[in-house]
This record gives C-alpha cells, sequence and structure tokens, in this order.
C-alpha cells in the first residue's frame, strides 16, 4: 500500500465509508427505526391524554405564550431519541467487540481517535434522521415550531447527539457483557431521562421541591433537551450549549482513553 | 514500495494480570517467506498478533512492520499490514462486496477503486462468483478466503493469518493454505502463520516454535525436524504429550 492514503483524503474517504456501514446497518433494522420512532409517539399520545387537564404552562421562554404539555414534551422526546441511540450504538459497539467487528476498525491505519470520533458521528446521523422523522410526525399532531426552528436545531441535535453519544461509547469500553444493557437500560436511560426537564419545568419542581430540582441541575441530560428546545424555537441557550459541548469533551475524552491500546479494555474479555 | 524485513520483532513480552502471555520473544518475517507460528492452545500466537495489531500496546521490546515502529508510526505500519483474526470479523449481514468496500474505505480507498481491487482479490481466492452473497450465507472455508481476499485489498507487505483454518473440512483446509502459498510465490509478500497443524507446514518453511509464550527453536523446518517427523521433534522440544496436542 501507498502511504499517501493517510493523507486527509484518504480520511475523508475512511470517514464516508464509517458512515456508509452504519447506514446501511441502520437501514436493515427496520424494527429499530420504528421503534425509536413509535416510542416517543406512545409517550406524546400517552402524555397528550393523561394531561389534558392539566392547563398547559404560562409562556416560559422560550415560549412567548401558554403552550399544551405535549408542545412542552417534544424536545424532550427528540433528546430521548438520541438517548436511546447513543446507548444502542453503544450496545452494537460491545457486539462489535465481541464479533471482532471492533477489530476490523482499529486496524485501520488511521489515528484511534478519528475512528472511533468517526464512529460516533456516524450513530448521530442516524439519530438527527429519527428525529426528524419524528418532528415531522408531531407536526400533525399540532406541535408546529416556526419553521426555522427545523434548520436551527440541526447543530443542537448534533451537539446533543455527539455528547450522548460520547457517553455511550464510554459506557461500551466499560460494560463487560452484552447483558449487562438491560443495567443500562435501567440505571443510565431512565433515571436521566426522568430526573430531566424532558417532562416538566424547571420551575415547576422547585415549587414542590428544590433539592430534586437540583438533581435536575445537575443532570447533563438536562441540556440536551433545553439547548434542543430553545433551537427549535429560534432561540440559543447558552448556558446548556456551553454545559453540552463541555460535557461531550468529557465523554469523549473518557471514551478514547478507555480505548487506549495501552489500557487493554478491548479484548480483555474473551 | 519494497521492504526485505516484512516483520521484526525483538525481546516482546506481555503478561495478563499474573499471567505471562509473552517472554522476550524475538522473530523476523522476510519478504516472500512463509513463516509458522507453531504453538498448542494457549502457547500465546493470539496475543502476539494483538500486540502487532496495536490492540494491546506492546509493553517491552519492538515490533516493526517494513521498518515502521507499530507504537511510534502506528499508521505506516498499519497501513503494510493484512490481518485474518482467529474469531472471525466480517459483518455476516453484509455482502462480501459489501464488507470489502467498507474495508477499502477503512483504508482510505474509494470505492470504485475498493470494488475494482475487491473483484481482482475475490477472483485470486476464488471467491467472485459469490461476492454479492450475504456473508451469512457462505461456508466456513468461504468466509476464510474472503476474509484473505479482504485483508488484501490495500497491497499489505505482511498478512498475519491466526489459525486460520480451524474449523474447516479438510478440502477447505487445502484451499485456504494453497491460496496464501500462492500469495507468497507469486506477490512476494510475507506471511505469519499461526498454526497448531503440524501437517500445514512444509520443510522449506521457517518455523518458530512458541510454547508457554517462549520461543523455543526457530529455523528451517527441515532443520528443527532433523530427521524426524516435525510433530515428534516438536514433541521433544516442549514435553507435551501428544494426547494433550490433539485436543
Ligand atoms: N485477554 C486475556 N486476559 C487474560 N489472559 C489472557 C488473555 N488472552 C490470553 N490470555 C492468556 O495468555 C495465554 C496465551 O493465550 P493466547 O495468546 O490466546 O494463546 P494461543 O492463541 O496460542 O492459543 C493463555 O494462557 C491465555 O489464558
Ligand atoms: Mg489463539
Amino acid at each position: 500500500m501507498s502511504l499517501e492514503r493517510l493523507n486527509w483524503k484518504g480520511r475523508l474517504t475512511c470517514f464516508c465509508g464509517i458512515v456508509w456501514r452504519e447506514a446501511l446497518r441502520f437501514a436493515k433494522q427496520r424494527e429499530r427505526f420504528l421503534s425509536a420512532l413509535v416510542r416517543p409517539l406512545v409517550w406524546l399520545f400517552l402524555f397528550a391524554a393523561g394531561m389534558r387537564t392539566v392547563q398547559g404552562f404560562p409562556p416560559d421562554p422560550p415560549y412567548q405564550t401558554w403552550i399544551s404539555y405535549e408542545i412542552y414534551v417534544a424536545p424532550g422526546l427528540c433528546a430521548m431519541i438520541q438517548l436511546f441511540n447513543g446507548l444502542q450504538s453503544s450496545l452494537s459497539m460491545v457486539y462489535d467487540r465481541e464479533t471482532g467487528a471492533m477489530r476490523t476498525l482499529l486496524v485501520s491505519p488511521y489515528p484511534r481517535w478519528f475512528l472511533l470520533s468517526s464512529k460516533l458521528m456516524a450513530g448521530v446521523a442516524v439519530s438527527v434522521v429519527q428525529v426528524y422523522a419524528f418532528l415531522l410526525i408531531a407536526y400533525f399532531w399540532e406541535i408546529e415550531p416556526p419553521l426555522i426552528g427545523y434548520l436551527l436545531v440541526l447543530p443542537a441535535l448534533i451537539l446533543s447527539g455527539m455528547m450522548l453519544g460520547a457517553l455511550g461509547l464510554f459506557l461500551s469500553s466499560a460494560i463487560k457483557q452484552l447483558e449487562n444493557f438491560a443495567g443500562v437500560m435501567n440505571f443510565v436511560i431512565f433515571p436521566m431521562f426522568f430526573a430531566s426537564t424532558a417532562l416538566y419545568p424547571l420551575w415547576r419542581v422547585e415549587e414542590n421541591s428544590p433539592y430534586v430540582a437540583d438533581i435536575l441541575r445537575y443532570n447533563p441530560f438536562t441540556y440536551c433537551v433545553e439547548l434542543i428546545r430553545f433551537a427549535l424555537y429560534a432561540q440559543v441557550n447558552w448556558t446548556a450549549l456551553a454545559v453540552v459541548a463541555g460535557t461531550t469533551v468529557l465523554f469523549l475524552g473518557a471514551a478514547i482513553y478507555a480505548y487506549d491500546p495501552s489500557k487493554g479494555m478491548i479484548g480483555r474479555k474473551r | 514500495m519494497a521492504c526485505s524485513k516484512c516483520l521484526g520483532i525483538t525481546g516482546v513480552s506481555h503478561t495478563f494480570g499474573k499471567t505471562k502471555a509473552l517472554q522476550d520473544v524475538s522473530l523476523d518475517v522476510a519478504e516472500g517467506r512463509f513463516v509458522a507460528l507453531l504453538g498448542v492452545n494457549g502457547a500465546g500466537k493470539t496475543t502476539l498478533f494483538s500486540l502487532i495489531t496495536r490492540l494491546y500496546d506492546n509493553i517491552s521490546g519492538s515490533i516493526e512492520v517494513c521498518g515502521h515502529d507499530v507504537r511510534r508510526e502506528a499508521g505506516p505500519a498499519l497501513a503494510q499490514l493484512g490481518v485474518v483474526f482467529q474469531s472471525r470479523s466480517l459483518d455476516m449481514s453484509l455482502t462480501v462486496r459489501q464488507n470489502i468496500r467498507y474495508h477499502g474505505a477503512l483504508h482510505g480507498i474509494g470505492r470504485r477503486e475498493a470494488l475494482k481491487r475487491g473483484d481482482k482479490a475475490l477472483e485470486r481466492v476464488g471467491l467472485l462468483d459469490r461476492a454479492d452473497a450475504k456473508v451469512a450465507t457462505l461456508s466456513g472455508g468461504q468466509i476464510r478466503r474472503a476474509e484473505i481476499a479482504r485483508a488484501l485489498l490495500h497491497d499489505p507487505k505482511l498478512l498475519l493469518l491466526d489459525e486460520a483454518t480451524v474449523g474447516l473440512d479438510v478440502q477447505s483446509r487445502r484451499d485456504v493454505v494453497s491460496t496464501v502459498r500462492n500469495l507468497v510465490t507469486n506477490q512476494n509478500v510475507g506471511v505469519l502463520w499461526a498454526t497448531h497443524l503440524f501437517d500445514e507446514v512444509e520443510p522449506a518453511d521457517d518455523v518458530v516454535v512458541l510454547h508457554k509464550g517462549s520461543v523455543l527453536a526457530k529455523g528451517l523446518a527441515s532443520d528443527i525436524a532433523g530427521g524426524r517427523t516435525l510433530s515428534d521433534a516438536f514433541l521433544l522440544l516442549t514435553g507435551v504429550s501428544e494426547t494433550a496436542l490433539a485436543s
């Protein structure tokens, strides 16, 4: 092989190949796509039905009018799609590691951080497609953010997708066995989702229990939700942006560290 | 680009906790040579391959692929390296061609070029007619040959194969072995062939006998055998009983 392929053009080819494979696998797993779509829609439906009695919430940024409960939870459900997706791709990475696909990836001559980040971005691309499909259906459910919001939410989705994907990547290096994914669901997905602002505004929680409100404040997932919520209504939540960006760097750094060959995380399990 | 010494391993040791998997291992693979790494299960063959492919960092000693240290110049070293792992590593849900295209991309080879090279490599291993079959529908021998085709895609100077024939029937085994030997003769690649099966070794091959993590003997197969059969010589060297070998 000629060593010229180690240049940036080669890297781009490599990146595209990783995204292509992820898309191909995703296209084959139609159930995964459907369940990723149906799950938030069911929730939306349940909340809409169950919370009909709730008046909705008074104006509070980024909303300028009274909003229904469905409108409030929609951004949280977008983030939920990404949370599931990020951890699902971590599951597939544990699986990859056991089937040898991880070895295939890591004998590529490009740097390991580049390979892992590419893999992460490929997962993010998939989750973004899922979120847009959800938003499209939700539109007919009278969740109608401004049109520009659909464009502005894209960078927010990419960033929050990266944060949740990096979390998944880090967990995948730490999870020793596939079965433990059930544990991840119980100990990561559900607590992160319920102890966030996905289902109830912070001020509402504060009224009832300042202590619980603090938990919400320390949950990075809260900031994914808020970043998406504000972007969808054409505003920037700078705190959320900073926290999500910082947390992404932290998780990604931890994941790359965990996949470092001298730590021997890969292949420790046989 | 030619490199006369495809693989140079000097004084490599590796431990897993208290297990000394490798102790002061040194060996070379020259261009156009078939080197058999002979050792029973647990000898440390796979561990050595993991170090060469940088799945673990080699803790001590040095490993060079075509003169590139795998730790300091991982990119150029891995670029010259083709691997067939002991465990299967193709994506079962994709076709052979899709797997090859993915592998090409991982080495910076674009779609068209990868497919062109892939067809050539598949032809070399006699699998072109199965190129669009899902990997899951192939036989064990065909999967191995597809993995070899994949490993050849980026024209590596060094090919590593870890127990490539295990679990194959007699005919497939013969096919895989002759495929690799042809590569050595015709493409001048260096091959490190890890195995515990003596009948895959020919008198003119280089042999490295690995036992409990240490190299017990190195040299031409005929010299190591020294008039006996290779398996008798191996038993004498290692003190392994024949029943243990069969397992
Ligand atoms: N990931 C690991 N963790 C702990 N011990 C290991 C691991 N991999 C291999 N070993 C040990 O190292 C030794 C060499 O194993 P291995 O390299 O797989 O041998 P071979 O491939 O020759 O059968 C064995 O004693 C094995 O139990
Ligand atoms: Mg082995």
